[in-house]
């Protein structure tokens, strides 16, 4: 399933590495986030989705404490 | 400015206020070390205690090396050595930075969805009663009809059903050329009405109308990246724990020699500070952005920043003709009566006996007379595939079609020598004379071939058409190659041998109008599809698409991305010099903690600044 969300992230660098780290969780098969739009495309396994979703909060928020994600 | 951007700003102004305050203070009067340090302690906690906290968390978490932790530790390190003004002031220019970062970026998000402000907000849905209601477009189904009033924006794809209009579409296509419509036109979502009263039955759902789809393919257009971004996230993961071991060498290894610690654990501090690579980081997106919003303001849609990227290095261009650099239109362009007649009596004879005839030529002949034609008077008409149309008008037995039609029927006639689609008439059994219909080519692509010659580019020409009207196209148009009597899989490997002699380095771009050429579209480089914001197929192969179906904006696409291409590496060998400059200077000593600050702040907001040149499109239309 892809999906696209709204996602609040400060800085430039942080989205990169996040975007990095989302890609290495199990079951995603793509993210991409673009800083600029201030988005995130996920193409995840449909089966964990609500699973793999919680997980890149986690992810993100360790690496910029202000990310946000609008579900 | 945002709330967040606010309180910022609010926390700049106290502690800088604080900080002037506290160093006036300690310059009057002898202050102790330690109520210095209080002293001296407050402003800097209120301006930086953000960035120790994301220190201290990204520590915890394993994510050290990053800006945060930078300014941490030098500024930490520059208390310890009891420079607290300096410590504070570095903390305060480094997020007076960071707010401009954040004012600028946010300002060019705003200019960018000021530009693409196509949306609809409502629709007014006749109801089965004739009661008009407004409604948000997400929720009016298919054959729903609706109405535009003179002024408003057309919310969903549909065909006119009442009424007619001038429309302007220069919020989709940059032009503001209007355009004329009637019952049974189709029309798309985005246009105004500026005149008259609409009433649209609607095609396609909203999320399919064109007004979704372009905003969808803008919005996604800044997640794919292109290889410039990519390789500054990827240089900065290597380029940050690189800088912080050499700042460790710099305080350990001269001062095992020399003894000195102070001052080389000083100078490692300052080296930390120059280093942040905030400046590529950030820069970089932004000018993609920007190239990408500008573009599609001036009806130029770019599906990524990596296809941004590839057209300015194109160095080759291959065009189809058909639709593309002619107007696929066929007109009659001659008319050579042979007997005593008239023009207009031979076009007239050729169109009534073609009046019945679905064929593009039968199209052009009517097209060609002015006024209506009296179809009553025909009757008996037999089409004869791959020769033309015979037909009786009143008493006459009149023949219109190709050469093959005029031998078959042994009618003796003069060969017209045109470039083009030739129809003789005979009216019973008598020549009567020859009609040209022709291509005509768009009256802007000579200029546009003109300009791309002028930006270096490689032209060619593929087409299906016969070898004699391709080469004269070429020749009106000054293309360098052509190709033609090509099937549609002659095309895809023409664009395959082009592909291997292209210089290196460079990419192919394929220009089509979408019909047809998906495969070559998806072929090569770069596939750019024109005029074809109706067909889905051409919007889904092609990786740039112009909204009108004008070869100008080709060239103008081509310097928008030489321009974008052109400020990033501006920004990378800039930022990238000054900081290895000041990072030699401060491992020497020669560039101190207010240098540092200059090297990294200074840096980032000159590269965002020049960034932002890239929202300034209209430079390069004009």
């Amino acid at each position: 399933m892809q999906k696209k969300f709204q996602i609040e992230v400060d800085c430039a660098n942080c989205a990169a590495k996040i975007e990095a780290a989302i890609n290495k969780i199990e079951g995603v098969n793509s993210a991409s986030i673009s800083f600029m739009a201030q988005k995130m495309v996920l193409d995840a396994d449909d089966a964990n989705f609500d699973r793999i979703v919680k997980e890149i909060v986690k992810v993100g928020k360790k690496i910029e404490p202000d990310f946000e994600l609008d579900v | 400015m945002t709330k967040k951007q606010k309180r910022m700003l609010r926390r700049i102004l106290i502690s800088f206020g604080l900080l002037c305050f506290v160093s006036l203070f300690c310059a009057l009067f002898s202050v102790p070390w330690f109520i210095q340090l209080v002293l001296y302690c407050i402003p800097y906690g209120i301006i930086g205690h953000d960035v120790l906290r994301k220190a201290v968390l990204g520590i915890r978490n394993g994510e050290v090396f990053d800006e945060n932790f930078l300014m941490a530790i030098a500024t930490i390190g520059a208390i310890l050595m009891q420079e607290y003004a300096e410590a504070a002031a570095v903390m305060l220019f480094y997020q007076i930075g960071e707010l401009f970062q954040s004012y600028a970026v946010g300002k060019s998000r705003k200019s960018i969805s000021a530009l693409m402000d196509i949306r609809p907000d409502y629709a007014n849905r006749l109801d089965a009663e004739g009661n008009l209601e407004q409604v948000d477009p997400e929720t009016v189904a298919i054959d729903d009809v609706i109405v535009v009033r003179p002024g408003e924006k057309i919310p969903l794809d549909g065909i006119v059903c009442e009424g007619s209009a001038v429309l302007n579409t220069s919020a989709l296509t940059g032009e503001s050329r209007p355009q004329t419509v009637h019952v049974g036109d189709a029309v798309i979502s985005g246009c105004v009405s500026t005149d008259g009263l609409l009433k649209i039955k609607v095609s396609k759902p909203f999320a399919e109308s064109t007004v979704s789809r372009i905003l969808d393919l803008v919005e996604n257009s800044s997640l794919k990246k292109a290889k410039a971004e990519n390789f500054i996230t990827k240089f900065a993961r290597y380029y940050t724990p690189a800088v912080c071991i050499g700042a460790v060498l710099l305080a350990v290894v001269p001062s095992l020699f020399t003894g000195n610690w102070l001052i080389w654990i000083g100078r490692a501090l300052t080296f930390l500070v120059i280093s942040c690579p905030c400046a590529l980081v950030i820069s970089i997106p932004l000018t993609f952005f920007g190239g990408i919003g500008g573009a599609s303001r001036c009806g130029i849609l770019i599906k990524g920043g990596n296809y941004l990227e590839a057209l300015a290095q194109t160095k080759s261009i291959v065009f189809d003709k058909t639709g593309t650099l002619t107007q696929g239109v066929f007109e009659v362009t001659e008319v050579h009566p042979a007997q005593a007649k008239s023009e207009i009596e031979l076009l007239a004879i050729a169109a009534l006996a073609e009046s019945y005839s679905q064929h593009p030529i039968a199209k052009s002949l009517r097209n060609a007379v002015n006024g209506t034609l009296d179809k009553t008077t025909v009757s008996n008409v037999q089409e004869i595939a791959g020769h033309g149309v015979t037909a009786c008008i009143g008493t006459d037995t009149a023949a219109v079609g190709n050469a093959k039609l005029m031998d078959s029927l042994s009618i003796p006639y003069t060969p017209h020598k045109g470039i083009g689609t030739v129809v003789y008439v005979a009216l019973n059994g008598v020549f009567l004379g020859s009609i040209l219909i022709s291509d005509i080519a768009k009256p802007t692509a000579a200029s546009a071939l003109k300009q791309l010659k002028q930006l270096g580019i490689r032209t060619v020409m593929l087409t299906g058409d016969s070898a004699t009207v391709a080469n004269q196209v070429a020749a009106d148009l000054g293309i360098d190659e052509v190709h033609a009597e090509l099937l549609p899989a002659d095309k895809v490997q023409w664009v395959e041998t082009l592909l291997n002699q292209k210089p290196e380095h460079s990419t192919l771009a394929f220009v089509g109008d979408g019909v047809n050429d998906a495969p070559v579209l998806s072929r090569a480089d770069i596939g750019i599809a024109m005029g074809s914001l109706g067909s889905d197929a051409a919007i889904e192969a092609a990786d740039i698409v112009l909204m009108d179906d004008d070869p100008a904006k080709i060239p103008l696409a081509l310097s928008i991305a030489r321009k974008c291409h052109r400020i990033v590496y501006q920004n990378i060998v800039f930022a990238l010099t000054i900081k290895l400059l000041f990072l030699l200077l401060g491992a020497v000593g020669i560039a101190n903690m207010w240098w540092a600050v200059f090297a990294d702040v200074g840096v980032m907001v000159l590269a965002v600044l020049n960034a932002t040149r890239m929202l300034n499109i209209k430079h390069i239309s004009r």
